[in-house]
């Protein structure tokens, strides 16, 4: 468990002490279920010591603004925007924080637990540039 | 869109206009040649790659030039979309934009029980199926505590194995095909089908299984499955001499692959990358090796490995793997521990199908775990293989119920995807194929 503020610094830290690899970063939606909505997850690994570790930090719903994994972990960059994309996470630093899956122009961010379930017209047009 | 058809100029602007079109009286032809207006070509232009490449020296405007491959294009083995920054010939930048098969899997599976999760994740990479059941499987069994008889184990190792075979073999078709050696996807999805047939024979589909659960496996392997294997065997390491006549020292496929789209050790750690791509770099990371899972460590097997992380070792390092997994699976098959294929926990394991017409609460206990799903206890576990891509880990969350409340999967082929720009930068457009092919991502992985 890591507090918000000192997300990157940890990393830093756990990067110099051998875990090369960032091998995933992901969001769980505990609404109803604790007290602080999200918890964000990441998951490294260090090749030299055979060893895993998951560093979480809590991100409370009115301040969903957390510290990019990018400068430490390039390979943030495709998690932080995915985090970004379906829980509405924003990552400070990350160079280029747009939706990854779903079209620009989607409204919300389905992996969040209030998202409901199927009912969502899918319309089929060109996006805003290209028409 | 317009109600109108929009008609674009189709000649090179500043030249003369062609005497025919002066001429002409046809009113199409006049229309097709009108002044785009100059919002128009800058929107036609395309959006600015965005990342963090700095260019050296001032690249005059007019000399980048950004094209756009994708996302339906043949050898981009799904849905993928590039933008490509272009100086000349010399790719410069590129951004690789996916989504277009994102079907919201991991919600979905938020909806399905923890005994109908492997029907979703199967989908998710479609020519490796059955390692993500297991995946899957793996992680339920670690909140659930359960004991997978060896039989179960074995009958998984054997299957995942043969799994990775075709999914190499999908591999060097696609990839040989890509580069322009035609041949070779016949002979990959030929030697394919050996296997394929008998996971059919085994699992009732030649994909999306849904064979491996949690608590064991779907069903026994079928009467005669070791002649199969015998046969299977055979042919694949056939089809191995075939690939190896083909393409090893082929001076047109070496020219194609040697010294194409580098990845280094330290940007594959970066960025994240694993499996065959990481091996190739020269780095002999094998999660089969360094954090075994059901029961692999029991046999013998190399992890190949390549030296300069381009094109050629990856494809090398693919090569060596279907001939190190062939081994494994005659192990196996000469091993196989006699027992149960599924674990005796009645928790997770519907009752005999015998005893449901004599007894009452079998009926019930049956109409149970098939509706309701057992419950899971609260917690959460992260479990990672070696998928034929590299780690491929499930994290589930669960909170007591039947149902997770996160599912999600660390598919190998969307950190892949991200080393994509760094092996294609600065090398020539003719080696973009090449490279794409040679990471072996699959879209269903990547957008899940």
């Amino acid at each position: 468990m890591v507090p918000k503020n000192r997300w990157r610094e940890v990393a830093q830290a756990a990067r110099d002490a051998g875990f090369e690899m960032l091998v995933d970063e992901t969001v769980v939606d505990y609404l109803g279920k604790r007290p602080v909505r999200f918890e964000l997850v990441a998951g490294l690994l260090s090749l030299r010591h055979n060893l895993r570790v998951r560093l979480r930090a809590s991100v409370p719903e009115d301040d969903m603004n957390v510290d990019s994994l990018v400068p430490v972990y390039p390979g943030a960059n495709f998690y932080e925007r995915e985090a970004y994309d379906m829980f509405g996470l924003t990552f400070e630093g990350h160079p280029d924080l747009t939706r990854i899956l779903l079209p620009d122009e989607w409204e919300g961010h389905p992996l969040r637990k209030d998202y409901g379930v199927g009912s969502v017209p899918i319309q089929f047009k060109s996006s805003p540039e290209a028409s | 869109m317009s109600d109108e058809r929009q008609l674009h100029e189709i000649w090179i602007s500043g030249t003369e206009e062609p005497e025919w079109v002066k001429d002409s009286t046809d009113e199409g032809a006049q229309e097709m040649f009108i002044e785009e207006p100059e919002s128009r070509l800058v929107e036609q232009e395309g959006i600015r790659v965005d990342d963090d490449f700095v260019v050296e020296e001032e690249i005059p405007e007019d000399e980048l030039m950004i094209i756009n491959m994708g996302p339906q294009h043949p050898s981009t083995h799904g849905v993928l979309r590039l933008q490509i920054e272009l100086e000349g010939e010399i790719i410069r930048r590129t951004k690789p934009i996916i989504g277009y098969l994102h079907t919201g899997m991991e919600k979905t599976g938020e909806q399905l029980s923890f005994l109908q999760g492997p029907t979703n994740v199967t989908r998710m990479d479609y020519l490796a199926p059955l390692h993500n059941e297991l995946a899957f499987s793996l992680a339920v069994e670690q909140l659930l505590g359960v004991e997978i008889p060896p039989r179960a184990q074995a009958i998984r190792i054997l299957m995942t194995e043969l799994n990775r075979i075709t999914s190499h073999q999908v591999f060097l078709a696609t990839a040989g095909m890509d580069i322009g050696a035609l041949s070779m996807m016949l002979y990959g999805f030929r030697d394919r089908e050996a296997i394929l047939a008998f996971f059919e024979k085994t699992t009732g589909l030649r994909m999306n299984h849904n064979y491996i659960r949690p608590g064991g496996v779907a069903a026994d392997l079928p009467d005669g499955w070791e002649a199969d294997i015998e046969d299977i065997i055979e042919k694949v390491l056939a089809g191995v001499a075939d690939y190896e006549d083909l393409l090893r020292h082929n001076p047109i496929w070496e020219e194609r692959t040697v010294g194409v789209g580098i990845i280094t050790a330290e940007e594959a750690l970066a960025y994240g990358t694993t499996g065959p791509n990481l091996r190739a770099t020269g780095l002999g990371w094998d999660l089969r090796k360094s954090q075994p899972y059901s029961g692999i460590e029991q046999y013998e097997f190399e992890v190949p490995v390549g030296e300069n992380g381009d094109v050629y070792d990856r494809y090398r390092v693919r090569v060596q793997e279907i001939t190190q997994s062939l081994g494994i699976v005659r192990q196996v098959a000469e091993s196989m521990p006699k027992g149960d294929y599924r674990t005796e926990d009645r928790k997770v394991t519907p009752p005999p199908r015998a005893r449901i017409d004599q007894s009452m609460e079998a009926l019930i206990h049956h109409f149970k775990i098939f509706t309701a799903g057992f419950k899971v206890p609260e917690g959460e576990a992260y479990v990672a293989i070696e998928s034929p891509r590299g780690e491929l880990g499930a994290y589930l969350v669960s909170d007591g119920g039947t149902h997770p409340l996160r599912m999600h999967m660390r598919t190998p082929s969307f950190c892949n995807l991200q080393a994509l720009p760094i092996a294609m930068s600065d090398s020539l457009i003719a080696d973009t194929v090449a490279t794409i092919s040679s990471l072996d991502p699959v879209i269903g992985d990547v957008d899940r």
